[in-house]
């Protein structure tokens, strides 16, 4: 599986978030307070809306449509509405470039 | 009266026609707004919502108390109207804020508020938690929006026992009681996952043993006074709620995928603002529910160039929706249409049909392909 650039370092603040889409599928690309990378599906799994919208508080994405809960760093559901987990991908920084790994 | 051609029923006809033309999930309209500026209003932070709930219950506790010191004399009248009005009103606004998790930054203080407003309202956490999200992901279109107050053409006997909560009380404690028995009707099983329901009938049991607690000491002292406190403020309080609640949608389109046809911004004074916790401001709302409440004035600065201009009071929403209603009891396709300014993006009649009110229909008999669909 070869791994794929999604964004810069710099293009996602601290606690922020963006959109990566690739290969008809969609991903959300988190930056912690800690400077570390995360990534998940795109998708609230509680209905279709797009993470990249939401808001990013220390380890937790919020859905911004129904506020659902998400650690985003093992995909866990925190919150309802949210009750399924959401799917995870590894990441890596390699010369300033986050990459994902898809499965 | 003309017989509406609504089928409001959860899972009902138009239920299924919403589905199938693709009213049902949506992507809805939004006013764009840049990232940077966005986040900011979304911040979250306890501090004003602390404020807030310390000011609301050391005034319940302090209205509570003056009315029971005073009774049964009618001088605890006054007490017992501020009371009822933040137990049954106050509340309503605090379960919706904490229920969206935007009033404090810190979980469990909204979860915390969430539950003793739940319990004010009657209304069982996990049921109405599921039902408001449903409320958000289909605004008022028939058959999927399981808080539509006014179905068309509206009940006036039951719009004006509104605000005396008469249905509040029976419609929620008959809930209460099949949850208690470990019933769940199939409508709100459509909204209420599975996983979730076996909670909803856990709470209903400990509401049921403190209301029983309550009712063993009323009996005790051979007086209704412990449902003064608990329970019946439901009926004396509830009407700012109501008052405030049918501005929210009342008398605008139905099954449109854009907040600015079928929610309405009044400008309210200052103490009604803080019982309703600023939900005047309610396209801003439905719109972004991520902001705040105590953001949402700002937002509204920010974005009102895009949507109708906000009524400037009460009465001026009143002077809206009561000719509406009594308009649609001879057109149940009726609607008001508000204008939008010249700087705002105009309505997308793609995603909505014809919005002409009542040529024809603007709800789903309106659309092209519903026919068809069915």
């Amino acid at each position: 599986m070869p791994w794929i650039t999604a964004c810069s370092t710099d293009d996602i603040e601290t606690e922020d978030l963006m959109r990566f889409d690739h290969a008809g599928r969609t991903f959300a690309i988190y930056r912690s307070p800690d400077d570390e990378f995360f990534c998940t599906d795109g998708h609230c799994t509680h209905e279709r809306v797009h993470l990249a919208d939401g808001l990013v508080m220390d380890y937790v994405v919020e859905c911004p449509k129904h506020n659902g809960q998400f650690d985003y760093r093992t995909g866990e559901a925190v919150r309802a509405p949210v009750c399924v987990n959401l799917a995870t991908f590894e990441t890596r920084v390699e010369d300033g470039q986050v990459q994902i790994l898809i499965p | 009266m003309a017989r509406t051609n609504r089928d409001y029923a959860l899972l009902g006809r138009d239920a299924r026609l919403a589905e199938k033309i693709g009213l049902v999930s949506a992507a809805w309209y939004h006013t764009e707004i840049p990232r940077k500026v966005m986040k900011d209003l979304m911040q979250r932070g306890d501090n004003p919502a602390i404020r807030d709930t310390i000011i609301l219950f050391a005034t319940m506790i302090g209205s509570a108390a003056a009315g029971i010191w005073l009774w049964p004399s009618w001088w605890s009248a006054p007490f017992w109207a501020i009371y009822g009005v933040l137990y049954a009103s106050a509340m309503d606004s605090r379960w919706h804020e904490c229920g969206h998790g935007t009033a404090f930054r810190t979980r469990w203080l909204n979860d915390a508020v969430y539950q003793i407003a739940c319990f004010c309202m009657l209304r069982n956490p996990v049921v109405w938690r599921w039902s408001h999200a449903r409320h958000h992901t289909d605004t008022i279109i028939v058959g999927h929006d399981p808080e539509i107050i006014a179905m068309r053409p509206a009940v006036v006997a039951r719009l004006i026992l509104n605000f005396f909560g008469l249905f509040e009380l029976w419609g929620n404690g008959k809930a209460m009681v099949q949850l208690i028995f470990g019933y769940m009707p199939a409508t709100t099983r459509s909204f209420v996952p599975a996983s979730e329901q076996p909670k909803a009938f856990r709470i209903a049991r400990i509401w049921g043993l403190i209301y029983l607690g309550t009712a063993a000491l009323a009996l005790w002292l051979g007086s209704i006074l412990p449902f003064m406190v608990i329970g019946l403020p439901i009926l004396f309080g509830s009407w700012h709620m109501v008052m405030t609640g049918y501005m929210q949608h009342l008398g605008l389109a139905e099954n449109v995928l854009d907040h600015r046809l079928n929610s309405r911004t009044v400008y309210i004074n200052p103490i009604s603002r803080f019982i309703y916790w600023n939900m005047n401001y309610h396209v801003e709302h439905h719109m972004f529910p991520m902001v705040p409440y105590h953001a949402l004035p700002r937002l509204h600065a920010l974005i009102k160039h895009d949507l109708p201009p906000a009524h400037p009071s009460i009465l001026s929403a009143y002077a809206e929706i009561i000719p509406a209603l009594a308009r649609q009891f001879r057109n149940p396709d009726w609607f008001v249409k508000r204008q939008l300014p010249p700087t705002a993006k105009p309505y997308r009649p793609e995603f909505h049909g014809d919005l002409e009110p009542g040529q024809p229909t603007p709800g789903i008999g309106g659309y092209p392909f519903s026919h068809a669909a069915e």
